[in-house]
């Protein structure tokens, strides 16, 4: 995502969403070094830091600004929304949480969902959003997921997910839980049928989230020092009473554990998707099985 | 009267007291059919009254009564020759689940459930029924093993949670979850699963999506703890109470949220009271389920299997 096209989205009057989320004004303290970084800099490297590479959280239309070839993006499924199945009440009613995270992202759920190329490859593209009740995934998002992954097994196409989320959504109560078996599920077709998946995971991916679709990429791909895992370290540490290690939980820790297969700086990021794209989709699946095919028929 | 809940024991006083009598009057050789009476029928009133109109909390405790029947009980009941397979062939064998096969009614099966401990010695063993990794790959495994030969798999649900911890986390815990319900979702032959006790999370999900999914009715399946939800949402774990009510968390629920296909009754009092009845319950259910499932070829089953899924959730479209 460059400069140009940011400021032709906002001639075009598109909202910036993540304008509400940094105050105003000309520099911004960083959370990792605790520098001061400009603001024009902070954009210029899409959100992360050149002191000490810290990556900010963003908002899913700026990864999407960032992953799709300009203009190609069309939103799919964005019709679909909460309700309150079990009008649950904490603190406060979910019925008003929803209508409060309505209110501040300006999108109706914690998933973009919609189809875009990135590098010429049409890919379905589903991008979680965090400021959206932590990420958290309720019916909506295992509804919207599952109907796009089916959308990419009709249009032949590859699906990538972007995850940041604090898990499932408690106040969905057991749908919230059954998601993740109808994410997973659906995901196995598109295994079946060939087609790729790639799972970006960003800060953070845990809970219920980190344990189905975004743990189930053909490539995984996690942003730098995001927090990953099935468990939160909070809880593990209550339960264990012991300290946790050093980097524990992290892109780098997971790599190195065998559980993700690169770790990619976002300015890189869409290059090495594009790359993953171009490597396992150029003629991919029908190759593939005029391959086995052409296998069957010689006796092999 | 240890290993028995506050709520159950003004009850199990009362049929003390009545077996003291009866044994005492049987001794003296008196007549107390009167006071036996009395007595009998006021038990009757207050189980009425005690399990007439449980609590979400209090369901939750029979779910984790220390008495319940555990999955190898349900294994010995159903009369299963059961032949334990160890281990995920990559790191060890995780007690915590269970796995093998044998024969029910005469047809070859695959059973797998999480297993919890009686005493402490046992429990530190199975790890109090909560996975490592490693016990979903062994369930993956073994259940991979049943449907490369056709056999149905039974799954029983019974853990608080998979295991959060250090080696848990590096040998990749959500993994390990996430491919059991992508590959249960696809494995070509029946799968029934029953939720016995506690259904925690995605560790019970880990070895929870087949073709019927049933409970018992005093156990419970949730998204997460009632003490975990209260303490995060309400921030006060011993709101519990409140946050079980909120989550809607017991079998009467989930069949009202169309997430399970069948409530097992259990006899009054929970399954710990007649272990052997609620055993006859469980393995009626289980024959019935698999003689229907048996009527179908593998691809309407896995096509079926993807609907079932597919049809869970509420939202709005607009
Ligand atoms: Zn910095």
């Amino acid at each position: 995502m460059d400069q140009v096209s940011w400021l032709k989205r906002r001639k075009r009057g598109i909202k910036d969403s993540k304008k509400r989320e940094m105050p105003d004004g000309l520099w911004r303290k960083c959370e990792g070094c605790g520098e001061i970084v400009y603001h024009k800099e902070l954009e210029r490297n899409l959100w992360t830091c050149n002191k000490c590479g810290y990556h900010f959280r963003l908002q899913a239309n700026q990864y999407r600004d960032i992953l799709v070839d300009p203009g190609s993006f069309v939103e799919l499924l964005s019709g679909i929304e909460s309700t309150d199945p079990l009008e649950f009440v904490d603190s406060k009613k979910y019925s008003d949480r929803l209508t409060a995270a309505k209110k501040k992202t300006g999108h109706n759920s914690a998933v973009l969902t919609g189809s875009g190329r990135l590098g010429g490859h049409l890919a379905m593209l589903a991008l979680l959003d965090f400021g959206f009740l932590g990420g958290s995934m309720g019916s909506v998002m295992g509804e919207k997921i599952a109907r796009l992954t089916r959308m990419a097994i009709e249009e032949r196409v590859p699906l990538i997910t972007l995850s940041s989320t604090g898990g499932a959504r408690m106040q969905e109560g057991i749908l919230s839980l059954m998601q993740m078996a109808k994410t997973s599920a659906m995901l196995a077709r598109l295994h079946d049928e060939g087609l790729l998946h790639v799972a970006i995971q960003a800060h953070p991916t845990t809970g219920g989230v980190t344990a189905s679709f975004a743990s189930l990429g053909d490539v995984i791909i996690a942003e730098p020092g995001a927090l990953i895992g099935f468990a939160g370290p909070r809880v593990i540490q209550q339960t264990i009473r012991e300290d946790l290690p050093e980097g524990f939980q992290r892109s780098e820790f997971l790599m190195e554990h065998g559980m993700i297969d690169i770790v990619v700086h976002r300015k890189e990021l869409k290059d090495v998707v594009v790359k993953v794209l171009d490597f396992f989709t150029n003629d991919g699946p029908d190759r593939a099985e005029d391959t086995l095919g052409q296998a069957r028929k010689q006796g092999l | 009267m240890a290993g028995w809940l506050e709520f159950e024991k003004p009850l199990l006083e009362l049929e003390q007291r009545i077996d003291e009598l009866r044994s005492f009057a049987d001794d003296q050789n008196l007549d107390v059919a009167k006071e036996l009476a009395r007595l009998e029928s006021k038990a009757e009133d207050l189980r009425k009254q005690i399990y007439g109109k449980l609590t979400r909390w209090q369901v939750t405790q029979i779910a984790r009564h220390p008495r319940r029947p555990y999955t190898l009980d349900y294994v010995r009941m159903l009369g299963i020759d059961f032949t334990e397979l160890h281990g995920d062939r990559r790191f060890r064998d995780d007690e915590a689940i269970v796995a093998g096969f044998g024969h029910l009614n005469s047809r070859k099966v695959v059973i797998v459930g999480h297993q919890k401990g009686r005493d402490t010695k046992q429990n530190i063993q199975r790890n109090f029924g909560m996975a490592h990794p490693e016990g979903y790959r062994k369930a993956l495994r073994v259940m991979k093993l049943g449907a490369k030969f056709g056999r149905p798999i039974i799954t029983f649900v019974d853990t608080p949670g998979a295991w959060p911890g250090i080696g848990a986390e590096e040998r990749g815990q959500a993994e390990a979850i996430a491919v059991n319900l992508f590959e249960m979702s696809h494995l070509p032959v029946p799968i029934v699963i029953v939720v016995i006790g506690e259904g925690g999370s995605g560790g019970a999900l880990g070895i929870g999506v087949g073709d019927r999914v049933l409970m018992l009715e005093y156990s419970i399946y949730s998204v997460i703890s009632p003490e975990g939800c209260a303490s995060i949402l309400f921030r006060d774990a011993a709101r519990a109470s409140q946050a079980a009510d909120a989550m809607k968390i017991t079998a009467k629920d989930l069949s009202e949220l169309g997430v399970i296909d069948e409530t097992v009754p259990e006899p009054p009092g929970g399954a710990h009271r007649d272990p052997e009845a609620a055993g006859r319950a469980v393995g009626e259910a289980i024959e019935r389920h698999l003689s229907e499932l048996e009527q179908m070829g593998s691809v309407e089953l896995v096509r079926k299997r993807l609907a079932k899924f597919m049809a869970m959730g509420e939202f709005k479209e607009v």
